[in-house]
């Protein structure tokens, strides 16, 4: 039962990747030779590059495409895309780099010492992000829901890097992957909510009442102000998934825009003056990683301390 | 490239045409002044947080918290703006 939830968080998402790679695919206009083509770079598809000996020193493999599945009225396809294979290595590389970490911490604490190297750099972290953002945000008696903060953040930022790399996908640019992310926190925003407040201070939130209000307003306040909160309710989810979504799409588009002025004008000069201002870029594009991941891990920290501190 | 761009000034201006070219300016202007709301607002807000780091210093690591915060929430409204000007110019079709 304990691994039937990410399994199932897992088969969502890719089943959404492949939907929206289907969609990207439709009629990609004739480019002229001097103009790459950002989407294609960008979007999702059903092939990845693998690195290679021989010069362009990279191959293109089609990924394997899976028979439809019909499930009622509506066909999934469940093949994998070049979004949904880097998610996967981003949940096996922070799985691992996580369970070698905790062992290193383990043996280190069975030793009476605090760890050393790695293992110290990765709890160094996660004690940063448990002390400093999720428990004092979340409220009192918070510690349950770090599993889930600090799982985000690391998965977020590991999905994040791994754009950065030559020949890799930006998994967190497919507006699929960043909405499934926010749904899971809305759920677990709205939960923590019914279970601190019992389902009467829940649905409070929804039909506001404030105290002391003459109960010939009490209809006129529920019909204007339940549509908005319902609405304030969606919206910090679908803002937490835009964000995300666009600060990684943003970056991705302004360095291929400064690659592609070499490609458009054919001339070694503006080559490097154009990959100068793409390593600026780059390095900005890194700290904005970073910093999106810990954004999100700090938003529904804050959103969760709120349902929570309702009463 | 001058070529092009004479080319293109010299193509049989359809109406159809002309209002394709009108999503295309209205994608270019909605992110670029979408840009001008961002840079204001982060702009203040680094502007205040530096200035209460300064009259206080003890507080400086949690004013630069909240600067983070005010200011990432800042950037998420203004890249709305972005996406949608990037969904526009991707709808056009010539």
């Amino acid at each position: 039962m304990s691994r039937l939830g990410p399994r199932c968080v897992i088969a969502v998402l890719l089943a959404l990747a492949g939907r929206t790679a289907t969609a990207q695919e439709r009629a990609p206009a004739p480019r002229p030779s001097n103009e790459i083509d950002i989407m294609e770079h960008l979007g999702n598809s059903h092939s990845i590059e693998l690195p290679s000996w021989k010069a362009p020193y990279y191959v293109v493999k089609q990924l394997p495409r899976l028979p439809p599945i019909h499930v009622g009225g509506v066909t999934i396809d469940l093949s994998p895309t070049r979004h949904a294979v880097f998610l996967t290595l981003a949940a096996v590389l922070v799985a691992l780099v996580f369970l070698y970490t905790s062992r290193g911490v383990a043996r280190a604490q069975a030793q009476g010492r605090p760890p050393r190297g790695f293992a110290a750099a990765m709890e160094a972290m996660v004690l940063y992000i448990r002390q400093e953002v999720i428990l004092p945000n979340v409220g009192p008696h918070g510690e349950g829901y770090v599993n889930y903060l600090l799982t985000v953040f690391f998965f977020i930022l590991t999905c994040n890097l791994l754009g950065l790399l030559p020949w890799s996908a930006t998994p967190t640019s497919n507006i699929a992957v960043t909405g499934a992310m926010a749904l899971v926190s809305f759920a677990v925003i709205e939960i923590s909510g019914m279970r601190a407040l019992g389902l009467n201070g829940y649905l409070g939130t929804i039909f506001f009442l404030p105290a002391g209000l003459p109960t010939l307003l009490k209809p006129v306040m529920l019909v204007i102000m339940t549509p908005i909160e319902i609405i304030g309710k969606l919206a910090k989810p679908f803002a937490l998934a835009v964000r995300l979504f666009a600060n990684m799409t943003a970056g991705h588009v302004v360095v291929l825009a400064l690659i592609g002025l070499t490609f458009f004008f054919q001339s070694y000069l503006v080559g490097v003056a154009a990959s100068a201002m793409a390593t600026g870029i780059m390095l900005l594009e890194l700290f904005v990683a970073f910093l999106q991941a810990f954004v999100f891990t700090l938003l529904t920290s804050v959103f969760i301390g709120l349902m929570r501190a309702e009463h | 490239m001058l070529l092009n761009v004479l080319a293109l000034l010299q193509e049989p201006a359809a109406a159809a045409a002309a209002g394709k070219g009108y999503a295309l300016i209205g994608a270019g202007l909605a992110a670029g002044l979408a840009v001008l709301g961002a840079g204001v607002g982060i702009g203040r807000i680094g502007g205040q947080a530096v200035e209460g780091m300064a009259r206080q210093p003890e507080n400086s690591a949690r004013i630069q918290t909240a600067m983070i915060i005010a200011a990432a929430l800042v950037e998420g409204v203004a890249l709305f703006a972005a996406v949608v000007a990037f969904v526009m110019q991707g709808k056009v079709q010539f």
